[in-house]
């Protein structure tokens, strides 16, 4: 689950990471009342910016500055004017504008390859870490976190002397490292990012200069929210359609894609292989769904609403390997789902593995369309798309 | 011969109360696994699996009672990652978690413990092994169904579950069996990869072919083809990629099937598979003719 910036920064921020000051409004008057108290607080702009989980929203004009109350106020109604990428802006985050003498690129992340939390640094901040990966892949300095003791002080030390920190600056940047290892851990985070760790001006220190987290992006992992209630309670129910929510709930991996062959199948590989046959076959399909393992029949009658929910839809591809699964429940589900449904499709059924025979028979009494292989079904389901006999 | 499971397995189930627990156990003794004693904290002393199977409250009791050196871990999410660092500490060298949906930070810590024991952890969230032999003399852990197996000596290694049974089904009904059946688990973070499995196959002399099942994410295909391009010059082996059709920056069910950017790509998986001696099928049931044409033939 991704966090919103202002969530991001209000996590770090708990763990003690300077993070600027800022507020969320979600009223053009609510962007002014906190503008009103930033500029008197000292800050020369405040900068406005939508709180969407997509990138881009500078391009998008999503973010912008203002010098004064009034600016920021007629700001602020434009960009919750906005929807960006298909999402509509219903928050804004108001922050003075910092006055940025350099900007650093520091992430904390799992790492499949180490099998650890690995964390990544470069001194050219604000650009995309994917792209420096590219252009510059020197660049990027990065340290492995001890798999129980978090990131040691030693090894943010190392990531800090060699992207050019010294001094007081090296100090913070040794907490602010450890610190992020720390959220990842304690949060359950599979990434937690700060782009840009801005260099800002700070007189009264003895260097001159200070570090603050101008932008953070943090998602948490799927598996652990269960055990983070507070996290759970940020959820953006807003930019999450009703449909998702609905096979969230009920364990249903289910992705919309654009096609007009429906799928249910049980396990993600397999769901995948179904829709790279569908592709294969000249069809296109209109989603990715795993009803996950051992699933029941409720669970297969829900799988069939969230699919028939698609009004693109034009033909179902039912395709089930039993193993702790068991194929009879799959077609006790279909058969239940049929009598409650509002609308009817064809569809071609392809039940093997555990109890295949017990369901064949379920599903010859209940007149369905079957296939034996998973490619003759792909192509029944092709046929039966474009409006011919299964 | 085989790899990892075999006749040499004395089997402990972590979790073998619960309900899958208990019915994958009765299936896997049913198939011929050797299953020596069960876990499940507070019913020490108890019986299990028709009485045959003694239960432990911890993972060393059963160990020192009853010789276990393999487990297989069917613990619920939450309790999974302690479970597998538990069996690590306790000795067992080959540890097979079968839990799907175990927090990935859990993960980071069970795995640096199951290395610092020298044990090889098998998943999480994977279907198991199974070392094909007659109903009875055969050694499968997990929940693969024991149905689809056929004894021979094709090596399989796969991220999925149930593609795994509908390509060793494939095989099986074209009269190609297997060495092992290995599913690594479709998680960011697995114990086994696939470079790993493969070494495992290379020095098991019963193994003659190769069938590779990877999925879109992460690069362990492509680090798996670089090992193979080196090191498996003398096996026929033949691959299948799932996600050639999926769009990107989305997740595909599987926690680690994520295509981001330029990485983790179907087409890339698939080039770097071919440049490494690979055939890679456009559908599990191409894999048997597939296996022929790399040099492959019956015993």
């Amino acid at each position: 689950m991704k966090l919103h910036e202002a969530e991001a920064r209000e996590l770090l921020r708990r763990a003690g990471l300077p993070v600027p000051d800022g507020e969320v409004a979600t009223t053009p008057a609510a962007a002014r009342a906190t503008a009103e108290r930033l500029f008197a607080d000292g800050a020369a702009q405040v900068v406005i910016k939508a709180q969407v989980l997509v990138g881009g929203r500078g391009k998008a004009g999503g973010v912008k500055l203002a010098a004064n109350a009034d600016e920021a106020e007629k700001t602020a109604v434009q960009i919750l004017a906005l929807t960006i990428k298909d999402l509509p802006v219903r928050r804004v985050l108001v922050a003075p504008a910092a006055d940025i003498v350099r900007e650093i690129y520091l992430s904390a992340l799992i790492d499949r390859s180490s099998r650890g939390i690995l964390l990544m640094a470069s001194a050219a901040g604000g650009m995309e870490i994917e792209e420096v990966a590219a252009k510059d892949p020197g660049a990027i300095i990065r340290e492995i976190a001890h798999p129980h003791a978090g990131l040691l002080p030693f090894q943010a030390r190392r990531l800090g002397l060699r992207i050019g920190a010294r001094g007081e600056l090296l100090k913070q940047f040794v907490a602010i490292a450890t610190g992020l290892v720390r959220v990842a851990r304690e949060s359950d985070a599979d990434l937690v990012e700060v782009n840009p760790l801005a260099v800002v001006p700070a007189p009264e220190l003895p260097g001159g200069e200070r570090l603050v987290c101008l932008d953070a992006k943090v998602t948490i992992d799927d598996s652990a929210l269960e055990r983070h209630p507070e996290l759970e309670a940020w959820r953006d129910e807003d930019s999450e359609d009703p449909i998702d929510r609905e096979a969230r709930e009920m364990g249903i991996a289910y992705i919309r894609l654009d096609g007009s062959i429906g799928c249910m199948v049980n396990g993600a590989g397999l769901a995948m292989t179904t829709l790279d046959l569908v592709t294969r076959a000249g069809g296109t399909p209109a989603n990715f769904l795993d009803i996950g393992g051992g699933a029941r029949a409720d669970k297969v009658a829900a799988a069939m609403r969230i699919i028939l929910a698609d009004k693109g839809v034009k033909a179902i591809l039912v395709n089930i390997f039993g193993g702790i699964t068991r194929g009879d429940e799959v077609a006790r589900g279909l058969i239940e789902a049929r009598g409650q449904q509002e609308r009817t499709v064809p569809m071609v059924v392809r039940i093997v593995g555990t109890n295949a025979r017990e369901a064949a028979d379920l599903l010859t009494a209940g007149g369905f369309a079957t296939a034996s292989s998973l490619d003759e079904a792909a192509e029944k389901a092709v046929a039966l798309a474009a409006g011919g006999a299964a | 011969m085989s790899i990892l499971v075999g006749p040499q397995t004395r089997l402990v189930v972590q979790g073998l109360t619960g309900r899958e627990g208990a019915f994958h156990a009765a299936q896997m003794a049913a198939y011929g696994t050797t299953i020596v004693a069960g876990v499940t904290p507070g019913r020490g002393g108890e019986r299990a699996l028709d009485d045959r199977v003694p239960m432990f409250d911890t993972v060393v009791d059963a160990v020192r009672e009853t010789g276990a050196n393999t487990s297989c871990i069917f613990v619920p999410a939450a309790g999974a990652g302690d479970a597998i660092a538990e069996a690590a500490e306790a000795g067992i060298k080959v540890i097979f978690c079968i839990t799907e949906g175990i927090p990935v930070h859990d993960m980071v810590g069970a795995l640096a413990i199951v290395r610092a024991h020298g044990a090889q952890l098998i998943g999480p969230n994977c279907p198991g092994a199974t070392s094909p032999g007659a109903i009875g003399s055969g050694t499968k852990i997990g929940i693969i169904p024991a149905s689809i197996h056929l004894p021979g000596d094709v090596g399989v290694v796969s991220r999925s579950g149930t593609l795994t049974y509908e390509a060793v089904q494939s095989m099986t009904d074209a009269g190609i069996g297997q060495s092992t059946c290995l599913g690594i688990g479709g998680d960011p973070i697995i114990g086994t990869t696939f470079r790993e499995a493969l070494e495992l196959f290379a020095a098991d002399t019963a193994t003659r072919a190769i069938v590779l099942i990877g999925e879109i994410g992460g690069s362990a295909e492509e680090e798996a083809a670089a090992w193979a391009a080196v090191h498996l010059k003398h096996l026929p082996r033949v691959a299948f990629i799932a996600g050639r059709a999926a769009p990107e920056g989305r997740r595909m069910g599987h926690a680690g099937a994520i295509v981001s950017g330029a990485s983790g790509r179907a087409a890339d998986k698939i080039a770097a598979l071919e440049a490494a001696g690979f055939k890679v099928a456009g559908s599990p049931t191409e894999l048997p003719r597939l296996l022929a044409e790399a040099g492959y033939t019956k015993a």
